[in-house]
C-alpha cells in the first residue's frame, strides 16, 4: 500500500465528493469576501470603478463625517462584548455547573426550557422584550412594582445610557443557552474516576469545582469566548428589529453591523454606496481575524489539554 | 457526621432548584406574556397583562387581523422551502466533502479541510457587498434561489467539520469488506457509511435550520420583494406597520414562535445528545 510505489489510477471519485460543496463554498462565500475586500480599495466616480489603493480606510478612521460614526460602532461593540462576556458566559458556567451535578431531578426539563430563546429569532426577541419593557404596556414597571422597586424603572431602551446595556442583555438572555450547553457537555466527560479521586482527598462542592472541574473545562471556556467574539462583531439583527436601522437613540446603539447595513444599503435619503460599505465590512474582518488569530495562536496553544 | 452530610446534600440540591427555576422563569417569561395576551381582548391587554385570558376577556381579533393583512401563508411557505432545500444541500454536500476528507488519503488533504473551515470562524455576512452583486449580475435577487445558496455556502462548514470528525469513527473493515464484495465508492458512502452517521447528520441539521429560519440580514439584502419575503423579515415589516395595533402585534410574535418552538420540542432530544455527544469539543 506504501504510496508511489506504484502508479495509481485517477480516483474520480474525490472530486466527484469534493466538488459540490467546494464550489458552492468557494463562489458564494470566499470570492465574495476578496471580492469586498477588494472593492474596499475602489470608489465610484460617475459610474466608473477608480483606485484609491488604502484612501477609504483613511477616510473611515480619519475623516470626521465617517470616523465619528465608526468608532461610536466600535466603542459601543466592544462594550456590547465587554458584557457578553462578564454576564452570558459566567451564567452559563453556572447553569451548567447546576445541571451536571448527578443527582438532579428535572434537569432534562431546565436544559430544555432555558435554552428555548436561543431558538427564537432576533425579530421575535426585539420586538418581545421593546413590549415588555415599553412604558406604554407597564409589564416591567407593574413587576417592579410589586417588590417594591417602582422608582428604579426608566424606559431603558429610551435612554441613551442605558440603551445599549439593556440591549446587550436582551441579548445575553437569548443566548446563555449556547454557553450552558457547551459546558454541561464539557463537564459531563469529566471522567468519574478523577471526581471520585478528588472526594477520597476531601474535595467536594464549591472546592470541588475551582480546583479540579475549572481547570478541565478552560478549552471550552476558550471556544464559547471566541464564539461570542465572532458573533458580537456580527451582531444586527437583534439591534435593527428593536431600535431600527439608525440604532437610536441617537446612534447609542449603533454597532459595526448597523453601520455596515446603512452604509452600503442606504437608509431614508442616504444613497448606498458599496465601496465605503466593504471598507467597513473589511474593517471588520480584519478584527474578527486579529480576535480569531489571538485565540488560536495566544490562547489556544498554551491551554493545557488532558487526554482521558 | 452522616445526618449532617444529607442534610448539607439536600440544602445545596434546594439552593440548585431555587436558582435553576428562578432562571427557567426569566427564560420563558417573556414568552408566556406574549403567547397569553396574544388571546385577549385589547382593554384587558392594558388592565390586567399578567392574568390568563378567561372567557371575557379572550379575543382573537388580532390574529384575524394579520391573517387578513399579511400574506403570512405564503412568507411561511417560502421560510420552509429556502430553510428545506438549504438544509438538504447542506447535509449531502456537507457529507460527500467529510467522507472525502475522511476516507480518503491525498495530496493536499488537510489543506482543504483547513480551507473548508476557514467559514466557521469567518462570516459570511461581510462579503455581503459582492454577493448582492453577484445576486445582481445574474439576475438572481429576489429570488428564494439567491437565498439557499448563500445559506448552503453558510451552513457547509461546519457541517464538514462536524461530519468528517464522525466519520473517522466509522469502522474502515466494514467499508473494506463493501469494496472486497464489489461495491463502488460511491455505494459504499450512501449504502454504508451515511446510514451510521445518521445522529450526527440530525445534530447538523438542527445547527444548520435555526440559523437558516431566524435569518434577517439576507432577506432583507437579497430577498425584500413581497413574493419572495421569508417568516422573519414578514414578521419584521408587518410589525413595523402595526405598531399601535396590539393585538395584531402580538398575534404575529406568537404566530412566529409556535412553529419554532414546536420543531425545537420534537427535536430538543437530539439536539441535547447531539451537543454532549462531544461534537463540538
Amino acid at each position: 500500500m506504501a504510496l508511489g510505489s506504484y502508479k495509481r489510477p485517477v480516483r474520480w471519485h474525490i472530486a466527484v465528493f469534493l466538488a459540490p460543496a467546494v464550489a458552492i463554498y468557494t463562489a458564494i462565500m470566499i470570492l465574495p469576501l476578496f471580492g469586498t475586500l477588494q472593492l474596499a480599495l475602489f470608489t465610484t466616480v460617475d459610474r466608473e470603478l477608480v483606485f484609491v489603493g488604502l484612501d477609504n480606510f483613511r477616510t473611515l478612521f480619519g475623516d470626521v463625517r465617517w470616523s465619528d460614526s465608526f468608532w461610536n460602532a466600535l466603542v459601543n461593540n466592544t462594550w456590547f462584548f465587554i458584557i457578553h462576556m462578564l454576564v452570558q458566559n459566567p451564567i452559563g458556567i453556572l447553569l451548567a455547573a447546576l445541571l451536571s451535578s448527578p443527582r438532579l431531578r428535572m434537569s432534562a426539563f431546565y436544559r430544555t426550557a432555558i435554552f428555548i430563546p436561543t431558538i427564537l429569532s432576533f425579530v421575535i426577541v426585539g420586538f418581545a422584550w421593546k413590549l415588555i419593557l415599553s412604558p406604554i404596556w407597564g409589564i416591567a414597571p407593574g413587576i417592579l412594582d410589586a417588590v417594591g422597586l417602582k422608582s428604579l424603572f426608566a424606559p431603558w431602551l429610551g435612554k441613551e445610557e442605558y440603551a445599549l446595556t439593556t440591549l446587550a442583555l436582551i441579548s445575553v438572555w437569548q443566548f446563555v443557552g449556547i454557553p450552558m450547553m457547551l459546558i454541561y457537555a464539557a463537564l459531563l466527560s469529566i471522567p468519574d474516576e478523577i471526581l471520585e479521586a478528588a472526594e477520597c482527598d476531601g474535595l467536594s462542592g464549591m472546592a470541588q469545582f475551582w480546583k479540579i472541574k475549572l481547570p478541565l473545562i478552560l478549552p471550552s471556556i476558550g471556544i464559547i469566548s471566541i464564539l461570542t467574539f465572532v458573533g458580537n462583531f456580527n451582531a444586527f439583527d437583534l439591534i435593527y428589529s428593536a431600535q431600527g436601522a439608525l440604532a437610536g437613540p441617537d446612534f447609542a446603539t449603533d454597532v459595526l453591523g448597523t453601520f455596515l447595513y446603512r452604509t452600503f444599503f442606504g437608509f431614508q435619503l442616504q444613497l448606498g454606496d458599496p465601496n465605503m460599505g466593504s471598507t467597513i465590512a473589511s474593517a471588520m474582518f480584519l478584527i474578527i481575524l486579529v480576535g480569531v488569530s489571538i485565540y488560536l495562536f495566544g490562547i489556544q496553544t498554551r491551554l493545557r489539554r488532558y487526554q482521558f | 457526621m452522616a445526618m449532617s452530610g444529607a442534610r448539607q446534600s439536600l440544602g445545596r440540591s434546594a439552593a440548585a432548584h431555587a436558582i435553576l427555576i428562578t432562571y427557567t422563569i426569566i427564560a420563558l417569561f417573556p414568552v408566556f406574556v406574549i403567547v397569553i395576551n396574544s388571546f385577549k381582548t385589547r382593554k384587558a391587554i392594558f388592565r390586567t397583562p399578567l392574568e390568563m385570558p378567561d372567557a371575557e376577556s379572550f379575543s382573537l381579533i388580532g390574529y384575524q387581523t394579520v391573517l387578513k393583512q399579511g400574506d403570512f401563508l405564503l412568507y411561511f411557505q417560502n421560510s420552509l422551502v429556502v430553510t428545506v432545500v438549504s438544509l438538504t444541500l447542506v447535509l449531502l454536500f456537507g457529507a460527500m466533502a467529510a467522507f472525502a476528507l475522511s476516507e480518503y488519503r491525498f495530496r493536499g488533504n488537510s489543506l482543504m479541510g483547513l480551507y473548508l473551515a476557514l467559514g466557521i470562524m469567518i462570516p459570511i455576512r461581510l462579503g455581503t457587498v459582492a454577493i448582492l452583486q453577484l445576486m445582481v449580475a445574474t439576475g438572481l435577487v429576489n429570488t428564494l434561489t439567491a437565498l439557499v445558496l448563500v445559506y448552503t455556502a453558510q451552513g457547509l462548514p461546519l457541517a464538514v467539520f462536524i461530519l468528517s470528525e464522525f466519520m473517522r469513527g466509522v469502522s474502515d473493515d466494514l467499508k473494506n469488506a463493501g469494496r472486497i464484495d464489489g461495491l463502488s465508492e460511491y455505494r459504499i458512502f450512501f449504502r454504508l457509511v451515511l446510514p451510521l452517521v445518521r445522529p450526527a447528520m440530525a445534530t447538523v441539521a438542527v445547527f444548520t435550520m435555526i440559523p437558516i429560519w431566524n435569518d434577517l440580514w439576507f432577506p432583507l439584502i437579497l430577498a425584500s420583494a413581497e413574493e419572495t419575503k421569508t417568516v422573519t423579515l414578514g414578521a419584521q415589516v408587518f410589525i413595523g406597520q402595526f405598531v399601535t395595533d396590539w393585538n395584531a402585534v402580538l398575534s404575529a410574535l406568537s404566530l412566529a414562535i409556535l412553529p419554532v418552538l414546536v420543531l425545537y420540542l420534537i427535536f430538543s432530544r437530539q439536539l441535547i445528545r447531539g451537543i454532549t455527544a462531544g461534537a463540538v469539543k
